[in-house]
C-alpha cells in the first residue's frame, strides 16, 4: 500500500509558496500581451492617441477593466484550491461597477436630451462588444491553462471569474484602439463584451476545468 | 506538509502514509463498502495531493484541503460510473456525517488555530474546553474575574471558528 508513498516522496521536489499565483500571472500575461499585439497590429492604436491621453476618459476606459479585472484574478487565486471561497473577493467589484455606473448615470442626466444618444451609441456601439470579446480569448486560453494545472472544485464559477479576468484584459487590450468618450458607451458595452466572456467561462468551466 | 512542499522527503513520505490510512475509511464509507473501489480512490487521491500539492495555502486549514481533494475524486467516480451513488438507505447518515476520520489533522489546525489567540486566552480555552475546568477555576488560575474570563473565551472561540473557516462563509 505505501509503495505509492515512497514513489510520490522520492519524486517530491520543492513548490514555491506563490505557485498559484506565479501559474495564473504566467497564463493571463502572455494572454494579455499577445491581446494587445493583436489589437494594435490588426485594429491600430487611436489615431489621436496623444490628445486622448490627455482626457481623464482615456485613462478611465483602461482603469475600469482592468480593475475587473484585477479583482477577479485575486478570486480565481483563491478558487483555484480545493476547499477556498472567494465571496469576500468578489464583493470588491461592487465598487469598479458602482463608480463607473454612476458616473454613466450621471453624464446621461446632465447631458441634453440630444446628444445622449450620441453618448450611449458613440460611433462604435455594434462592433464594441463583439472586438471586447475577441480581445478576451487569448486571454481566456492563458488562464483555462493555468487553472488545469491548479485544482479548482467549483467549476462553473471559477469558469465565470476566470470569464471575467480575460474579458477586463481584453477590453483593457481594446480601449488602445477605441476613440469612444462617453461613459455611457463604456459602462455599456465594454460591460456587455465583459460579460460575453464570463458567460464563456461559466460554459466552458465545468468542461474544461476539470482535474484528474 | 509545509515541509513537505518546501522539500523534506521523509516528512512528506510519512504524511502520505498517514492520509492514506485517514483515507480508506472515507471511501469505503461512501462506496458502500466496495473496498477495491476505495483502495483505487485512495491512490487517486494520493496522486492528486501530489501532482496539485501548490494549491495548499499554508494559512488555510489542511484538513479541508485534503478532503476537498478527496470529495472531488469521489464526485469523479460517480460521474465515471454515470449515476448516483449506491448508498443503502440506512447508512445515509454516514453521508452527512462529518469526517470524523479527519481527527490528527484537525488537532493540528486546532492546535495552529489556538497558537494565534493571545496567550492568556489561549489557556483559558485549554483550561475549560480541554481540561474542562469550570469558568470559576480557569478564571482563578489566571487571576482575573469570572466575568472577564467568559468574555475572553468566547472571543477566542468566535476567533478560532473564524481561523478554521476556509474562507469567508463556512462549508455546511
Amino acid at each position: 500500500m505505501s509503495e505509492l508513498a515512497r514513489e510520490l516522496s522520492a519524486r517530491l521536489v520543492p513548490v514555491r509558496p506563490s505557485f498559484v499565483q506565479r501559474r495564473l500571472l504566467a497564463g493571463s500575461g502572455v494572454g494579455a500581451l499577445i491581446s494587445i499585439a493583436l489589437v494594435l497590429a490588426l485594429l491600430g492604436p487611436r489615431p489621436d492617441m496623444n490628445k486622448a491621453m490627455a482626457t481623464a476618459m482615456f485613462w478611465l476606459k483602461l482603469a475600469y477593466p482592468l480593475s475587473l479585472a484585477v479583482v477577479a484574478g485575486l478570486a480565481a487565486e483563491r478558487l483555484a484550491r480545493p476547499a477556498a471561497r472567494a465571496r469576500g473577493r468578489i464583493a470588491w467589484l461592487a465598487m469598479p461597477l458602482l463608480a463607473v455606473g454612476a458616473l454613466a448615470v450621471g453624464q446621461f442626466l446632465a447631458a441634453s436630451p440630444a446628444s445622449r444618444e450620441a453618448l450611449v451609441m458613440g460611433g462604435s456601439a455594434r462592433l464594441c462588444p463583439f472586438l471586447v470579446f475577441a480581445a478576451a480569448l487569448p486571454p481566456l486560453l492563458g488562464l483555462v491553462w493555468a487553472m488545469r494545472g491548479l485544482a479548482p472544485t467549483r467549476l462553473a464559477e471559477t469558469g465565470a471569474i476566470i470569464g471575467l479576468a480575460a474579458g477586463g484584459t481584453g477590453a483593457f487590450a481594446y480601449a488602445w484602439h477605441c476613440t469612444e468618450w462617453g461613459a455611457p458607451f463604456l459602462a455599456l458595452w465594454y460591460s456587455l463584451g465583459i460579460l460575453a466572456a464570463v458567460m464563456l467561462g461559466a460554459l466552458l468551466g465545468p468542461l474544461l476545468l476539470r482535474w484528474k | 506538509m509545509l515541509a513537505s512542499l518546501a522539500g523534506d522527503a521523509p516528512a512528506y513520505r510519512t504524511l502520505l502514509e498517514f492520509l492514506e490510512r485517514e483515507l480508506a475509511p472515507f471511501f469505503r464509507r461512501r462506496l458502500a463498502d466496495d473496498a477495491a473501489e476505495a483502495a483505487d480512490l485512495v491512490q487517486e487521491t494520493l496522486i492528486a495531493i501530489h501532482t496539485r500539492r501548490g494549491t495548499y495555502d499554508s494559512s488555510q486549514p489542511f484538513t479541508a484541503w485534503t478532503y476537498a481533494i478527496a470529495r472531488h475524486k469521489l464526485v469523479d467516480h460517480y460521474r465515471r460510473r454515470g449515476r448516483a451513488p449506491t448508498i443503502p438507505l440506512d447508512n445515509a447518515g454516514d453521508l452527512l456525517a462529518a469526517d470524523e476520520t479527519a481527527g490528527a489533522e484537525a488537532r493540528h489546525d486546532v492546535e495552529n488555530a489556538l497558537g494565534r489567540l493571545p496567550p492568556a486566552t489561549q489557556s483559558l480555552i485549554r483550561d475549560i474546553k480541554l481540561r474542562e475546568l469550570s469558568h470559576a477555576e480557569a478564571a482563578r488560575l489566571r487571576g482575573m474575574s469570572e466575568t472577564a474570563a467568559k468574555v475572553a473565551v468566547h472571543r477566542g472561540m468566535k476567533k478560532l471558528v473564524e481561523f478554521l473557516r476556509p474562507q469567508r462563509g463556512a462549508p455546511p
